[in-house]
């Protein structure tokens, strides 16, 4: 029984990391994914948040999902998660101001990030605290892995530094773009058609198995 | 016992293929290139061979995946690799070439399908995005016809893989030149306010000017092609024309405010886009009718952006925003069907003589890489039937 | 409905004043230690800041939680003996991309405008942000004029920025080349802090030149 529940806690996990990763399966969040991933740390920051918002929010959500009516659901979501992103807003500006001022107003905007909405009615709202938490903890986790192999390559590739440490020493070559929102899109498409190609040879490679 | 085909019309081919058209145009590039070589010496010979290596290499390996149409023998590579060096300054470091040149190849022909599928002139492309990569190095000229050309690298061209190229003020210092030297004629316009000889822009044969081949060169090529009807001479043509006529409105208005539109016309890389680049079959109208707006849309947006942009050259954006709006144009400019008034109903008593103009690039049959349905690859799994 | 809502409500607000309370110190000392990180910056010498208000009136105020209006803000910057070593005043235009916010040193010694600190930009990187680091573009503030006229009601000379290598006076600002747009801004901004501030701070030098 208790072997059982782990496999299904495990899963519950694992589902947001691979299976439905929310950037690069889901496509979601991706104001934020675009936005903020000049940086690895920047990636990071953003990820830790967003995860907290979604597990917070997601717990709050199924604690109360026998009492709140159907008819205003949405508008109670919202102020949930309004709720926890403003004090994620405090906290960060507690913390360092200097992240506070490069992450901007994509703080605010991870109220309106589809990933946790999407999660808190399509999850949250159906399962018991616990599960939806790990499950919220697992899509938070996927977002972070998401942000953070964008925010990898292009603080390489963009500023020749990695965690803000220099790579390849003072005579590096940055290439601008990638820190400029068009370096965001062709960052995320190239990891894009990385998984959609992995994915395409999976299932030809099921196929012939199957056969 | 022989089989029977079966297969729809055309049955008869003209002689025009993909790979003779794209063959001729190799060979109307070779002497503008040869001619940059002799400006720049050994760094421009390097660089053409870097750029164009690096295309054909992605273009091999593109190819390779199956997806794609076209192959390396059409020499669509080549023809891109040749034009992406030949828009870089000389000096531009190898390794970014070779970015550029995969990008152009990767980004700009290979993710939409291959040849004739191309949104975009990839040469453009691959341009764009080390414009955006690298605007220090891609602004960095030098002046041309320098000594000791044939046997010395420039040394911005030697830079490591990611690493900053050598500064080349202080290279010209060593020469004794002004570092002015090393600004395009166009630059210095807008930056300083000294303008060109349009003569000399030309010919691009008097020394030390930062110009690319001569616009007189490529004309010749150009016209070369367009006799041999391989590209269209509306699509040149409506680009200086439009580019001359607003240039030359803007001078008589305000003529100390606006450089002669002579300047306008031969300086930079107006005469090369607009005879090589933006007569790219895939990514121009087919209309003779739209090649006239697209040609007219590309010169009024390269005047303008030139003379009120940040940028002191606007032919790349203008030409990539004619491509964008390509379809559109040829969607506006749609020959109308035999008994068809342009309204749509039959006009009464009107003829209609077919105009010779409507099968400019159809006619005798040729076979342009253009608007070809897309095959659909066999999937997976139907590649694998036979054998189970 | 109703009940849940107001729960809902209550939890949230709760959970939000809950926060605030908790971060509220942390926060201020970070934006007080960022703020006197740029002032220390631009005003070397000092060693301690007070924050003040110019008035219009020509008085000068402590600054408190309400400014009044047509005040200019600006840190007075004191040396261990509490004497007055340097003014800084934040001021912004708009660059190539967003408007560029910086913070310059008064030096009253030399009337003249000493460091910048860039406070915050979004200019392209490469271009636009070397501002912060360009060595000839900086050497531009060891010593920028900034004398009144006069009638003591606006500068001398407009600081102004000029193309690359056409610096002539010491009122004007060399712009890096290519990347003029953002030098203007910069240029931009000191000039109108400064005609708003210097008028009515200069006068009022001896009132704050011992720390209070």
């Amino acid at each position: 029984m208790s072997s059982a529940t782990t496999t299904r806690g495990w899963d519950e996990f694992m589902e947001g990391i691979w299976k439905q990763n929310p950037v690069f399966v889901m496509v979601l969040g991706m104001c934020p994914t675009l936005a903020v991933t000049v940086s690895a740390i920047n990636a990071i920051s953003m990820g830790i948040a967003t995860t907290f918002v979604l597990i917070a929010s997601c717990g709050l959500v199924s604690l109360m999902r026998r009492i709140v009516p159907k008819e205003v659901r949405i508008a109670t979501y919202i102020v949930i998660i309004a709720t926890f992103v403003t004090a994620v807003d405090y906290f960060i500006q507690a913390i360092s101001l200097a992240l506070y001022d490069a992450l901007g107003a994509f703080i605010q905007l991870i109220v309106v990030n589809c990933i946790i909405l999407g999660r808190a009615e399509a999850h949250a709202s159906k399962t018991p605290p616990l599960p939806a938490m790990v499950n919220a903890a697992g899509m938070g986790a996927g977002f972070t892995i998401g942000l953070l192999a964008l925010g990898v390559v292009r603080e390489i590739l963009g500023n020749g530094t990695l965690f803000g440490l220099s790579l390849f020493g003072a005579g590096f070559q940055p290439w601008v773009i990638m820190v400029l929102p068009p370096g965001g899109f062709f960052v995320l498409g190239t990891w894009l058609l990385f998984f959609a190609w992995r994915a395409r040879r999976k299932q030809s490679a099921e196929v012939t198995q199957h056969a | 016992m022989g089989t029977v085909e079966i297969r729809p019309a055309p049955h008869i081919r003209g002689e025009r293929t993909v790979e003779k058209i794209m063959l001729n145009v190799v060979y109307s590039l070779v002497p503008v290139c040869l001619f940059y070589i002799y400006q720049y010496g050994i760094s421009a010979f390097a660089s053409i061979l870097v750029v164009t290596g690096a295309c054909l290499l992605t273009e091999r390996w593109f190819v390779k995946t199956g997806t794609q149409s076209g192959n390396l023998a059409d020499y669509s590579a080549t023809i891109t690799g040749m034009l992406l060096a030949l828009t870089l300054p000389p000096g531009f470091p190898l390794w970014m070439g070779a970015v550029a040149g995969f990008v152009a190849i990767a980004l700009g022909k290979g993710l939409f399908g291959g040849l004739g599928f191309n949104v975009f002139n990839p040469a453009l492309v691959g341009r764009a995005f080390v414009q955006a990569a690298f605007p220090t190095a891609i602004a960095t000229y030098t002046p041309s016809f320098l000594p000791g050309r044939f046997l010395e690298f420039i040394p911005s061209s030697l830079a490591w893989p990611l690493m900053m190229p050598a500064d080349a003020a202080t290279w010209l210092k060593a020469k004794q030149l002004d570092a002015l030297a090393g600004a395009t004629p166009l630059a210095k316009w807008k930056f300083e306010g000294i303008l060109a000889e349009a003569g000399d822009l030309l010919t691009s044969l008097a020394g030390h000017m930062a110009v690319g081949p001569s616009p007189l060169l490529i004309l010749a090529c150009g016209a070369y092609l367009a006799f041999r009807r391989y590209l269209d001479w509306r699509i040149p043509t409506a680009i200086l024309g439009g580019a001359g006529a607003v240039a030359w409105l803007l001078y008589l208005f305000g003529p100390g405010h606006y450089p002669n539109p002579f300047f306008m016309l031969f300086s930079g890389g107006l005469i090369l886009g607009a005879v090589y680049m933006a007569t790219d079959m895939a990514t121009s109208p087919v209309t003779p009718r739209g090649m006239w707006i697209y040609g007219g849309l590309i010169g009024l947006l390269t005047v303008v952006i030139r003379y009120y942009s940040g940028l002191p050259e606007g032919v790349m954006y203008a030409i990539l925003i004619g491509n964008a709006a390509t379809p559109l144009i040829e969607r506006i400019t749609q020959p109308a069907p035999f008994g068809k008034g342009v309204f749509g109903g039959a006009r009464k008593g009107a003829s209609y003589p077919l105009h010779p103009g409507y099968i400019s690039r159809e006619e005798a049959g040729a076979v342009t890489p253009k608007k070809r349905i897309l095959k659909n690859k066999p999937k997976a799994d139907e590649r694998r039937t036979p054998n189970s | 409905m109703l009940k849940t809502l107001g729960l809902v409500s209550g939890i949230c607000g709760l959970v939000i004043v809950g926060s605030y309370q908790g971060t509220y110190e942390a926060v201020a000392a970070n934006k007080r230690i960022a703020m006197e990180r740029a002032v220390f910056k631009v005003v070397p010498a000092a060693k301690s800041i007070e924050e003040y208000y110019a008035l219009d009136g020509g008085s000068i105020a402590k600054a408190g939680a309400e400014a009044p209006a047509g005040a200019v803000k600006f840190f007075a910057g004191y040396d261990e003996a509490g004497k007055l070593v340097g003014v800084a005043a934040a001021g912004g235009a708009k660059g190539y991309a967003d408007t560029v916010r910086i913070m310059f040193g008064y030096d009253p010694a030399c009337q003249c405008v000493k460091n910048i600190g860039v406070v915050s930009m979004r200019e392209t990187p490469g271009i636009g942000d070397k501002i912060v680091k360009d060595k000839e573009f900086l050497a531009n503030f060891e010593q920028l004029d900034a004398k009144l006229n006069a009638e003591m009601n606006a500068l001398a000379h407009e600081i102004k920025t000029v193309k690359h290598g056409s610096k002539a006076d010491a009122w004007q600002v060399d712009a890096i080349a290519g990347a003029t747009i953002t030098s203007r801004a910069v240029g931009k901004a000191i000039n109108d802090t400064a005609q708003a501030l210097l008028p009515k701070l200069v006068p009022n030098l001896d009132k704050i030149k011992d720390k209070s």
